[in-house]
C-alpha cells in the first residue's frame, strides 16, 4: 500500500464518523465535564455560585449522613425492583416462548403496552389504587373487612419497587426472550430422551443458557431504577427521597446548583462503575454461551 | 421375533393426517431408514416412537410392552437430533455425560463410559471443548456419542448427517454403519437422501404423503419398486407406455418399436420402468435419438427422444466407442431388468 493510500485509509474512518462525533462531545461530554466541574463550585444562600475550586459539596456528601443513607437507598431500591423483575421476568419471558401463535403475539403486546404510556399516567395509576384512603383497592379490601386501615404504598420503598419495577419489566421480558430465541428448539427433546424431567431440564438446560438474558436484562433494569426520577418522585415524593429527586430539589427547589451536580456525578460514576463491572464478569463467566 | 413393533400407528393434527397406517416389525440390531421426501411423515413417525407425539391411533411396542405408556424420559432411547441439540453450556464430556448423570452413575464409571464414547466416535482428548468451539462433523460425534453412552435400547437419528458437506457425510456414513454394526443397537434413521438409506440400512421404508410405500432391502427397492413413486425416488428411471396384447398368439407386450413375449398376469396398457443403467444400445429396439451426450468419468450419461417420450441411458465407460450426439440409436433390455404395472388412465 502506498504512503497516500495508508493516509487516506486512516483519515477515512474519523472523517466519516466527523458529525456524530461532534454531536455527541458537544450535547454530552462537554455538558457532562461542565457538571463535574460544577460540582467543585462555592454556592451560599445570598451570593450564589462562585466560580471557584473547593471540596465543600463532596465533603459535605461524604461526612453527612443523609447522602449515606440516600444513596444507599437509591441503590436498595434498585436492587429489588432489578430481583423482582428478574423473578417474574424470566418465567414470564419463558412462558410466552411457549405459547403459540396468536396468544404470544396478544400476550406480547400487553407486556410491551406499558412502553407505548407515560410513566407518569402508569404511576398514577397505582397511586390512584393504593394510595390512602381514597385508593380504589384500599377502600374494596377495607369496606370488605378484610383490613382495617388502608395498604402502605404511597411514600415508602415497597411502593416505589412496585411501580418501578411495573415499569421496568418489558426490558427484563425482552432481554430473557432474545435469548430464548437462541435456543435451539430440540434442546427441550434432547435432555428429556436422556432421562430428564421438566425441573431438571429447567434447572440444568434453560436456566444456563438464558441467563446470560437474564443478567443483560438485569443491568439495564438495574441502570435505569437507579437513575429513574418519575417513579420516585410521585412515589416517594420529598418524604422518600433517591438521588435522582434528590438532585433534582437541589437544582430547582435550593437552587444549590453545586451540590445537585455532586450527587448527580457521584450516581453516574458509581453506575457505571457497577454496570461496566458486573458487564465484565458476566462475559468471562458466559464466554461459551455467548459465543 | 418383533423387537421395535409399530402397529397401524397414525397421527393427526387437526383434520390432517400427517402419518396413516403405518405397521412395521423391526428385528432386534437392525439398522432401518425411514425414507422420504419432506412432509412425508418420517419424522412424525420417528417423534411418535420417541414419545414427543403421542399417536392418534395405533400401537407402538418394545419388547412386546406399549411404549407410548411410557414417559419419553423413561424410555431409554437414544436420539440424534438433525441440529444436534447440544447442550451449549457444557463440555463435550458433560454432554455425553449427561445422560448417565441422570440414571445416577456413579462417578467413577460414569468418567470410564463417557471417556470410551468419545473414543469410539474419534474424539478422544476433545473432552473439554465447548459444542460452539467445534467443527459440525465433531458435533455430530458428540450427539452420537451422547445417545450411545447411555446402551439405548433404540437409536433414533434423525437427519443426522444433512448438514454435513458432501465428503464429510459419506465418511460419516461408513463410520455410522461401522459404530451400529460393531455395538448392534436397534437403529431407526430417517432421511430424505436415497443413498444414504441405501448405503447405511437393512432395509428400507420408503414413505409418500404420510403412508408406507414400500419395505425391502435396499436392493429389493431399487430393483424392484412397488410403486411408481418408489422408482421415481430412488435413483433415476425410465417410465415407458407400452401395451399388453392377448389377442395375438403369443401374448406381446411392445413399447413402441420394442417388443418381447408378455409375460402372465397383466393385460391392457402397462407402464414399463427400467433403470438408466439396464438399458443398451443394440440393433432392435425401440427407436430413439441421441440428444446429449454427458462424459462422467467412469460412466456416460445420453439423453434421449425415444418413441415413447424422453429417457436416459447410462454406460459404463468400458473404453469402446460409443454412439455420438444426434446418432439414432435403438435401446433394448431384458425383460428381466425391467418391472411393470398397470397403466390407469389410458
Amino acid at each position: 500500500m502506498s504512503m497516500a493510500a495508508e493516509e487516506r485509509s486512516v483519515r477515512a474512518p474519523w472523517a466519516l464518523t466527523a458529525p456524530a462525533l461532534i454531536l455527541f462531545v458537544g450535547v454530552l461530554l462537554i455538558p457532562l465535564a461542565m457538571t463535574v466541574m460544577l460540582s467543585f463550585h462555592d454556592w451560599g444562600q445570598y451570593k450564589g455560585i462562585e466560580p471557584v475550586f473547593i471540596l465543600k459539596n463532596w465533603h459535605e456528601i461524604a461526612t453527612d449522613p443523609y447522602y449515606a443513607e440516600m444513596f444507599w437507598r437509591t441503590f436498595r431500591i434498585a436492587i429489588l425492583t432489578t430481583l423482582l423483575t428478574a423473578l417474574l421476568g424470566a418465567p414470564e419471558a419463558y412462558i410466552l416462548n411457549r405459547m403459540s401463535g396468536r396468544w404470544k403475539s396478544f400476550f406480547l403486546l400487553v407486556i410491551l403496552g406499558p412502553l407505548l404510556i407515560s410513566v407518569v399516567a402508569r404511576t398514577l395509576g397505582w397511586a390512584l389504587l393504593f394510595g390512602g384512603n381514597n385508593g380504589l383497592v384500599n377502600k374494596l379490601l377495607m369496606s370488605l373487612g378484610a383490613i382495617r386501615s388502608p395498604i402502605p404504598f404511597m411514600f415508602t420503598e415497597t411502593g416505589m419497587v412496585v411501580a418501578l419495577a411495573h415499569v421496568m419489566m418489558p426490558f427484563m421480558v425482552l432481554s430473557v426472550w432474545a435469548a430464548l430465541q437462541r435456543l435451539d428448539p430440540q434442546i427441550e427433546n434432547a435432555a428429556m430422551s436422556l432421562g430428564a424431567g421438566p425441573v431438571t431440564i429447567i434447572r440444568r438446560i434453560i436456566m444456563p443458557q438464558i441467563m446470560p438474558g437474564v443478567l443483560s436484562g438485569a443491568i439495564i433494569v438495574f441502570s435505569l431504577s437507579a437513575s429513574a426520577f418519575a417513579t420516585p418522585a410521585i412515589i416517594g415524593g420529598r418524604r422518600l427521597k433517591v438521588a435522582a429527586t434528590l438532585a433534582y430539589d437541589e437544582f430547582l427547589n435550593t437552587l444549590n446548583w453545586p451540590l445537585g451536580a455532586a450527587v448527580a456525578t457521584l450516581l453516574l460514576v458509581a453506575l457505571v462503575l457497577i454496570v461496566v463491572g458486573s458487564n465484565a464478569l458476566i462475559e468471562r463467566r458466559y464466554a461459551e454461551v455467548f459465543r | 421375533m418383533a423387537y421395535l413393533e409399530l402397529v397401524r400407528v397414525a397421527k393427526q393434527f387437526g383434520a390432517q393426517t400427517v402419518v396413516d397406517d403405518f405397521s412395521l416389525s423391526v428385528g432386534k440390531g437392525e439398522f432401518i431408514s425411514f425414507l422420504g421426501p419432506s412432509g412425508c411423515g418420517k419424522t412424525t413417525t420417528l417423534q411418535m416412537i420417541a414419545g414427543f407425539l403421542d399417536p392418534s391411533r395405533g400401537a407402538i411396542r418394545l419388547e412386546g410392552k406399549d411404549l407410548t405408556a411410557i414417559h419419553p424420559a423413561k424410555r431409554g432411547l437414544g436420539i440424534v437430533f438433525q441440529s444436534y441439540a447440544l447442550f451449549p453450556h457444557m463440555t463435550a464430556a458433560e454432554n455425553v455425560a449427561f445422560g448417565l448423570d441422570m440414571r445416577n452413575v456413579p462417578r467413577g464409571e460414569r468418567a470410564e463410559r463417557v471417556r470410551s464414547a468419545l473414543a469410539m466416535v474419534g474424539l478422544a482428548g476433545f473432552e473439554d471443548r465447548h459444542p460452539r468451539r467445534m467443527s459440525g462433523g465433531q458435533q455430530q460425534r458428540v450427539a452420537l456419542a451422547r445417545a450411545l453412552v447411555i446402551k439405548p435400547s433404540v437409536l433414533l437419528l434423525d437427519e443426522p448427517l444433512s448438514n454435513l458437506d458432501a465428503k464429510l457425510r459419506e465418511e460419516m456414513q461408513i463410520e455410522l454403519r461401522q459404530i451400529q454394526r460393531t455395538i448392534g443397537t436397534t437403529t431407526i434413521l430417517v432421511t430424505h437422501d436415497q443413498n444414504e438409506a441405501m448405503s447405511l440400512s437393512d432395509r428400507i421404508v420408503v414413505m409418500s404423503q404420510g403412508k408406507i410405500e414400500q419395505i425391502g432391502t435396499p436392493q429389493e427397492t431399487y430393483e424392484k419398486p412397488a410403486s411408481a413413486f418408489v422408482s421415481q425416488f430412488l435413483g433415476k428411471t425410465n417410465d415407458f407406455a407400452g401395451t399388453i396384447d392377448r389377442t395375438v398368439s403369443p401374448a406381446q407386450l411392445v413399447a413402441g418399436s420394442w417388443s418381447a413375449p408378455a409375460p402372465a398376469g397383466l393385460s391392457g396398457p402397462v407402464t414399463l420402468s427400467i433403470r438408466p443403467e439396464r438399458i443398451g444400445f443394440g440393433d432392435a429396439g425401440l427407436d430413439a435419438k441421441i440428444i446429449t451426450r454427458i462424459f462422467q468419468g467412469n460412466h456416460w450419461l445420453f439423453q434421449c427422444e425415444s418413441e415413447c417420450g424422453p429417457a436416459i441411458v447410462i454406460r459404463q465407460n468400458d473404453g469402446k466407442a460409443q454412439p455420438a450426439e444426434g446418432e439414432a440409436v435403438r435401446l433394448t433390455w431384458r425383460p428381466e431388468d425391467m418391472s411393470m404395472r398397470a397403466r390407469t388412465g389410458a
